[in-house]
């Protein structure tokens, strides 16, 4: 009975035989406009990776990424190297705050609190954190850190941290979820406290879903501009302190250098792009990969 | 202490031994346990306790400006910083109005992209479109705007704009909206977010149309109806609540959306007008455009902003979670 109604030639015999022509022409329209909406979507996603592949690949030298930001932005010349170790040091650092507190608070609503009032009340307030702009974000580190410790990129992560952390808590406990209890009764009958149970049964059996949630995370946060801006300032050269005076990211330089009018500014806003984009797709499809070859393993 | 489902299997007393059971409490030596609980309440409070240093931190810090703007910070549209007015009226004008536009271009794409994953594509595609939608969520805000700003305005000005506010710009009604020639404006401002927020109101109305029961779809086959008229009567009923949540949690996207706007709506500081293709100005794009060179009461102000943008977006998440939770627990029949 599925196949009758999936197989579309079937549906075209039944349609044409038994309805009238104006419900024909309505479910027509429906179909084109379900089909057309596709189209739309695409071909922005089209044109503009189109376009950041076409105009960064030629900034793609070597010196790229090796070489310092040029003194002059309207110049040609120089490289984006502080940028991309920027963005790879603040994301990186941020990530190293966002993802242990995500997954343990994770861990807390879904194997202590459960439907508690606290747990609930962390649930809800993690939703609404998911909607606070970055740069809302941004002002916010500014206001705690920046004023205080001047510029760095820890102020930067600080404020990805903050975008992070009600992602992977609420992607973490979505994956805890799907750990069968049984698993939690085996472990307990063989002897097993409740804080063993959870690091050696619960966290590995849900590892695969939770690594794809937090580079997911991760890869939101990478692209990440509005938050960076007041907090890690604008620094030419390789910074590699994380504390210690302005750094600069590649989001930073993209916004930067979009605004001028000069062509060689314009042309390194393409090749930052794309760099960042690479990164960024890069993240995405790992996890994508990770999440599958679980989902293989738990099925065969 | 409380106890999820599972622990109450092994709550103490359940077993005669009471041997089993006491590995959950909290007897002596059962340290580790408390430690960890401990510990792990503790990261989820981090959530609390960043909201609520949010809240007063930034507006402790726009203190001065309130104080001095009184109610006037979101009634008057006068924003001159040299002589210390902040009327911040025409930047929530621009907020409101470039992520309205975004809604209105990008609902019916996203529902229709979200229908036809699940009710009209072939099975062969279906993967795909959610692979084309996570790529379009992955791209960061900064890369539409480059795009924007170089490639989309300086093309829509003179090829789209011109000629429609040519032809139709002086007539009444449509006139009103349909006027001026900027390419960087307020409605190259809502072309932009309406792509960047497709893939989430997209995702979103997808796992709601997924929960319509097979057998309701079926039934509406049965009576006789076409693939529409299955669609209108079983499948956009049942999901009009999760759709409704789907389209405000884009809607509180699009609001705070800052790097992309700040590129292509124009910067046209204290512009309110129904005339879209004119150039304008958001909170979110008047903070990163203008905090650079403020000082004082000015960066105060913008800070400021930064408060009314957090309670705005707040106010519809929060809306359209409830209206979300609303839907999930119809769906389950509760």
């Amino acid at each position: 009975m599925n196949d009758l109604i999936e197989r579309t030639d079937t549906g075209e015999l039944l349609l044409r035989d038994t309805t009238r022509r104006s419900r024909r022409v309505r479910n027509r329209l429906a179909s084109i406009w379900m089909t057309g909406s596709l189209i739309v979507a695409v071909v922005p996603l089209a044109l503009v990776i189109g376009y950041v592949l076409v105009k960064g690949i030629g900034q793609l030298t070597p010196d790229w990424f090796t070489k310092d930001l040029p003194a002059v932005t309207r110049k040609a010349g120089g490289g984006m190297g502080p940028a991309i170790v920027g963005t790879l040091l603040i994301t990186l650092t941020a990530a190293v705050m966002a993802v242990p507190l995500g997954i343990l608070g994770a861990i807390y609503l879904h194997e202590y609190g459960g439907r508690g009032r606290v747990a609930r009340l962390i649930r809800f307030m993690a939703d609404v954190m998911t909607g606070v702009p970055s740069i809302v974000m941004g002002l916010f580190v500014y206001t705690v850190w920046t004023i205080a410790h001047g510029l760095s990129a820890f102020g930067g992560a600080l404020a990805l941290a903050c975008l992070m952390l009600p992602i992977i808590i609420r992607t973490t406990e979505e994956m805890l979820k799907l750990v069968p209890d049984e698993l939690r009764l085996a472990s307990y009958a063989l002897g097993n406290r409740k804080w063993r149970t959870i690091v050696t049964v619960v966290l590995p059996a849900s590892f695969g879903g939770i690594t794809s949630g937090v580079m997911l995370a991760i890869a939101r946060a990478a692209g990440e501009t509005a938050p960076l801006v007041f907090t890690i300032g604008a620094a030419r050269k390789l910074n590699l302190s994380i504390f210690d005076g302005p750094t600069t990211s590649l989001s930073v330089q993209i916004f930067g250098n979009a605004q001028t009018p000069f062509e060689a500014a314009q042309a390194r806003a393409w090749g930052a792009a794309l760099t960042l984009v690479a990164i960024v797709f890069i993240l995405t499809i790992l996890a994508r990969v990770v999440s599958a070859a679980v989902a293989r393993r738990h099925n065969a | 202490m409380a106890m999820t489902p599972i622990d109450q299997h092994i709550a103490p007393g359940k077993f005669p031994g009471g041997d089993a059971a006491s590995l959950l409490g909290d007897g002596p030596g059962r340290r580790g346990d408390r430690i960890f609980r401990a510990v792990a309440l503790g990261a989820g409070l981090v959530v609390l306790v960043v909201l609520a240093l949010i809240a007063a931190s930034t507006t402790h810090e726009a203190w001065p400006a309130f104080r001095a703007e009184g109610l006037s910070f979101i009634t008057s549209s006068t924003w001159i910083p040299a002589e210390n007015k902040f009327g911040a009226l025409a930047f929530i004008y621009g907020t409101v109005l470039s992520s309205m536009l975004a809604l209105v271009l990008s609902v019916p794409v996203s529902l229709g992209i979200a229908l036809y994953a699940n009710e009209a594509a072939p099975s062969r595609i279906r993967r795909p479109i959610v692979y084309v939608m996570d790529l379009l969520a992955a791209i960061p805000s900064v890369v539409y705007g480059l795009w924007g700003i170089i490639v989309l305005a300086p093309f829509l000005g003179p090829n789209v704009y011109e000629p429609i506010n040519n032809a139709v710009g002086g007539w009444p009604v449509i006139g009103w909206f349909l006027k001026g020639t900027s390419g960087r404006s307020f409605m190259t401002a809502g072309i932009i977010l309406a792509i960047m927020i497709t893939p989430i109101i997209t995702s979103l109305s997808r796992e709601v149309i997924a929960t319509v029961p097979r057998a309701q779809r079926e039934a509406a086959y049965g009576m006789g109806a076409t693939r529409w008229e299955m669609i209108r009567t079983a499948v956009l009923p049942w999901g009009r609540g999760g759709i409704v949540g789907a389209v405000m949690l884009g809607l509180g996207r699009a609001m705070g959306e800052t790097i992309a706007v700040a590129l292509v709506i124009g910067s046209q500081t204290g512009q309110i007008t129904t005339h879209l293709f004119e150039a304008g100005d958001s909170m979110a794009a008047v903070i990163v455009n203008q905090f650079g060179e403020a000082t004082g009461t000015h960066r105060a102000a913008l800070v400021g902003l930064g408060v009314v943008l957090f309670l705005v977006t707040i106010l519809v998440n929060v809306s359209a979670r409830s209206i979300v939770g609303r839907f999930d627990r119809q769906a389950r029949g509760a």
